[in-house]
């Protein structure tokens, strides 16, 4: 059994993942129940529920720093079977957030990765374009050889389109880029 | 009885434009049929997929919003991606609840918001139809074909959003009233891994064969899912031995309407599901 010591409340840091998430932390009873929902938490390193306990025991660093945060992909499926329907996945949404301003130690940064390679697919062209997304993942992870079987598969298909499908108006688009968070301008 | 509305606006999304034309495809066809027709929204964008909302929350809602600003008046917006339909319906929540937010993206895009956006899951649109009786004459057609229904996350939804009606069992009992039989198994809510197929494919392999296991192991002869990224995930990260034939639900709707299907979507799947039709007898394309 893994032993953590709790550390001293850190309220600054509830009230910054409560406000983000638009969340109440003090509902969670830890029942476990969203644990018991999630599909992901055998490759966690410390189940959702252990996660908003830390939150409350001052752990932020260790919860900044857990690959928790990113493997979970938002499936809702734990909010589904939260007895008093915490909001698991906007919680995960703010600590990965709160993660990244305060350049805490990614956990998963394969996961980031990914994420802004959509994210700058999307600024490219408005919309995902996969086999570019597939493509500099792979590039970048110096893996061009796993998955060349399935791409050779995937590119007769027609699954994997060489050109994107695009936004026209790209300069609107991509003035979105710029837009911040009003609570960040205020913190 | 809800009133059936027959002009929808559309939103795709990027996964139907791309990877899954056989779905959008499928999707027009079938509506089609039954003389609803689709206009999708001029110049769409990416709803911000899974990466927005996770690492930027105020793009998650400005992509969303754009979307919004660009749906026309008076339509009921049909979004047929249940991951964009999340994202838009939380967009869409996060706008009304907020003068301010409104006001800010209609100095952005430099037009009034529209609060009355209807947005329309395809299974609500699914359900009308049946209660105004579009089905009827289609009873039986699918041959005794054994499905695994797939819903994935498709039906967990955040909170906020959760208040609505649900529609758990709406594909047993479309598929069930149009000749399938509908077999129990353990993961029709299991979350197929989404970009975990990716980022970490060995998560998603372990989970991929364990949801195709549980729907082999039940004695069902495909998977019948209604989301496109499920689809792409099960057909692309499952191991030789479970290549069980995965249907999107739109294509198994239009096989319904005897000679209205067409090969080329089959042709796109990376596991061949025309030997079962085959056999079901019902390889019958227009």
């Amino acid at each position: 059994m893994k032993i953590i010591k709790t550390g001293r409340m850190d309220r600054e840091f509830i009230d910054q993942v409560e406000k983000m998430s638009r969340s109440n932390l003090s509902v969670c009873w830890n029942c476990m129940a969203c644990s018991g929902g999630c599909i992901f938490s055998e490759d966690m390193d410390y189940l959702p529920n252990r996660i908003v306990r830390m939150i409350q025991f001052g752990l932020k660093k260790k919860v900044l720093e857990s690959s928790t945060i990113w493997l979970c992909v938002g499936c809702n499926n734990c909010a589904m079977e939260c007895p008093n329907s915490l909001d698991m996945g906007a919680i995960m949404d703010a600590l990965r957030q709160i993660a990244l301003a305060e350049n805490a130690k990614i956990a998963e940064p394969e996961i980031l990765f990914f994420h802004n390679a959509v994210l700058d697919s999307i600024f490219r062209h408005g919309r995902t374009h996969k086999f570019e997304v597939m493509m500099r993942y792979k590039w970048a992870k110096k893996d061009m050889l796993s998955d060349v079987g399935l791409g050779l598969k995937m590119i007769p298909k027609g699954k994997l389109g060489f050109f994107p499908s695009r936004v026209k108006d790209r300069k609107t688009l991509r003035s979105l880029f710029q837009m911040k968070e009003r609570f960040h301008e205020k913190n | 009885m809800k009133k059936i509305e027959t002009e929808l606006s559309y939103f795709p999304g990027c996964s139907l434009a791309t990877t899954a034309k056989e779905n959008n495809s499928s999707l027009k066809s079938f509506l089609n049929y039954f003389s609803i027709q689709l206009t999708e929204v001029e110049d769409w964008n990416c709803c911000g997929s899974s990466s927005a909302h996770s690492i930027n929350s105020k793009l998650a809602l400005s992509l969303a919003a754009r979307n919004l600003f660009l749906a026309p008046y008076g339509k009921p917006l049909l979004v047929s991606c249940p991951a964009c339909f999340i994202r838009l319906g939380q967009a869409q929540m996060e706008m009304n609840e907020s003068k301010e937010t409104q006001k800010e993206y209609e100095r952005q895009f430099e037009r009034p918001y529209n609060t009355d956006i209807k947005l329309l899951h395809f299974f609500e649109l699914l359900v009308t139809m049946r209660e105004n009786g579009f089905f009827k004459n289609l009873t039986g057609r699918l041959n005794g074909l054994k499905i695994a229904p797939y819903y994935g996350c498709m039906l967990a939804k955040p909170p906020r959003m959760a208040k609505g009606e649900n529609h758990y069992g709406l594909i047993e009992k479309t598929m069930s009233s149009l000749g399938c039989e509908s077999l129990q198994w353990p993961f029709l809510y299991t979350c197929c891994g989404t970009f975990l197929s990716v980022s970490r494919p060995k998560i998603a392999e372990n989970l991929v064969n364990k949801i195709i296991q549980g729907a082999i192991q039940s004695g069902a002869e495909c998977i019948v899912t209604a989301c496109a990224m499920c689809h792409l995930n099960l057909e692309i990260r499952c191991l030789p031995e479970n290549r069980l034939p995965i249907f999107h639900f739109s294509e198994l709707l239009s096989l319904a309407l005897e000679g209205k299907a067409s090969k080329d979507w089959f042709k796109r799947h990376l596991i061949n599901p025309e030997p079962l039709l085959k056999k079901r007898r019902l390889d019958i394309y227009r």
